[in-house]
């Protein structure tokens, strides 16, 4: 139902064949409170400028596709109520961390490389014969990883990330979760292969612990959590190592 | 606003072997450091100074209780890899404030000054005396 008032939404505009550098645009668009930012996008993108580039898919916290920078927070914008900034402004910038590409659209080839880089599938020494059966887990040992496995790439966390912002090499917050994700599967025998990317100085030891990852992340994945985790295993197994060489894993 | 970025990616680094070392001291000196030290602090200095009948009340009870091998152990333990802790956390808030390059000289400040520091912790705990005057 409509209102009748109205809200501003401002956005980068990005264009590579015609500006040097990104610039922010405002709109003013009909205001309903159940409205999300990013159907405030789609308006705009349908009945007041069709050239406004945006990436989105899902509407409803699945896709991880609309991430965007929502007055200087990292946040879904299929998840951020317009009521929450009215009369105020909204002002739609791209995630923070990234290239860009157009508009709001960043380049995630950086995320999508180091996603692969921690080999995100459950690898065996052995596959088992289908004969066999299946590879069973207890509720338990499936609890033990799918915090971690609920993430959905949005990349909040790479743009929220002090680290990152300073040093692209650095692997991530959520490619570290993910890695962890299947450290801890009970059917996962590749944990020592994950180690030679996470357990690097681009890897875990990277992370200087400012936590701002997990308070972004809209799946409550705690990607923060992770990296302390593999953290403390990696030293408890080098301690072992060293110092109590009969008892390693 | 970033239009163009350097992406580095990540690349195939050798697993960081030194890391968990100073990480494992780091994180036994930041459970020292909480629990202990202020336990520390509220015997020897506040209830002590207040007139509280502790260990540590009289300059001459606490030298009676540093004798202790045990005692002794424990304060350098306390020191030291308080010390330690403070260097990573240091090492790290260097880091965070933007400085990038260098790691490996202010590691070294960092480690060298927490290294110095328990090793005159370790001078003063052995020459005190072992049994009290």
């Amino acid at each position: 139902m409509a209102s009748g008032e109205s809200i501003t939404l401002t956005a980068t505009r990005y264009s590579p064949e015609a500006d040097v550098e990104p610039w922010l645009q405002s709109y003013v668009i009909p205001y309903r409170e159940d409205m999300v930012v990013l159907d405030a996008l789609n308006y705009i993108k349908s009945y007041v400028d069709g050239t406004l580039s945006f990436r989105w898919s899902c509407r409803m916290g699945i896709c991880g596709s609309c991430g965007m920078t929502v007055n200087g927070t990292p946040t879904l914008t299929c998840a951020s109520f317009l009521r929450d900034f009215f009369p105020g402004e909204i002002v739609v910038e791209p995630l923070a961390n990234f290239p860009l590409v157009r508009d709001l659209v960043i380049d995630m080839s950086d995320f999508m490389h180091k996603l692969g880089m921690v080999k995100p599938w459950i690898i065996r020494d052995r596959d088992k014969p289908v004969t066999e059966g299946e590879y069973r887990q207890t509720p338990a040992q499936l609890e033990e990883y799918q915090q971690y496995s609920q993430c959905i790439n949005c990349m909040l966390c790479y743009a929220a990330c002090p680290v990152y912002a300073m040093e692209p090499e650095f692997l991530g917050p959520a490619a570290i979760a993910l890695g962890r994700r299947y450290n801890l599967d009970s059917r996962d025998e590749g944990a020592l292969d994950r180690l030679k990317v996470l357990a690097t100085s681009d890897g875990i030891w990277d992370c200087t612990f400012v936590g701002e990852c997990s308070v972004v992340c809209p799946k409550n994945v705690d990607p923060a959590k992770a990296i302390q985790q593999t953290k403390v295993d990696t030293t408890i197994d080098w301690y072992k190592q060293h110092l109590l060489p009969w008892m390693r894993r | 606003m970033q239009i163009q970025r350097d992406m580095a990616t990540h690349g195939e680094k050798d697993v960081d072997r030194i890391e968990p070392f100073w990480w494992g001291l780091f994180a036994a000196g930041g459970g020292i450091a909480a629990m202990f030290a202020p336990m520390q602090i509220l015997l020897q200095d506040l209830l002590g100074n207040a007139g509280v009948p502790v260990a540590t009340s009289s300059y001459r009870r606490a030298r009676r209780l540093a004798a202790n091998p045990l005692v002794r152990m424990y304060l350098f333990a306390l020191t030291s890899l308080s010390l330690v802790h403070w260097a990573h956390r240091f090492r790290y808030y260097v880091m965070d404030l933007g400085v990038t390059g260098a790691r490996r000289q202010i590691a070294l400040v960092c480690y060298g000054t927490a290294i110095a520091g328990s090793l005159d912790a370790a001078r003063i705990v052995l020459r005190l005396p072992g049994r009290a005057r």
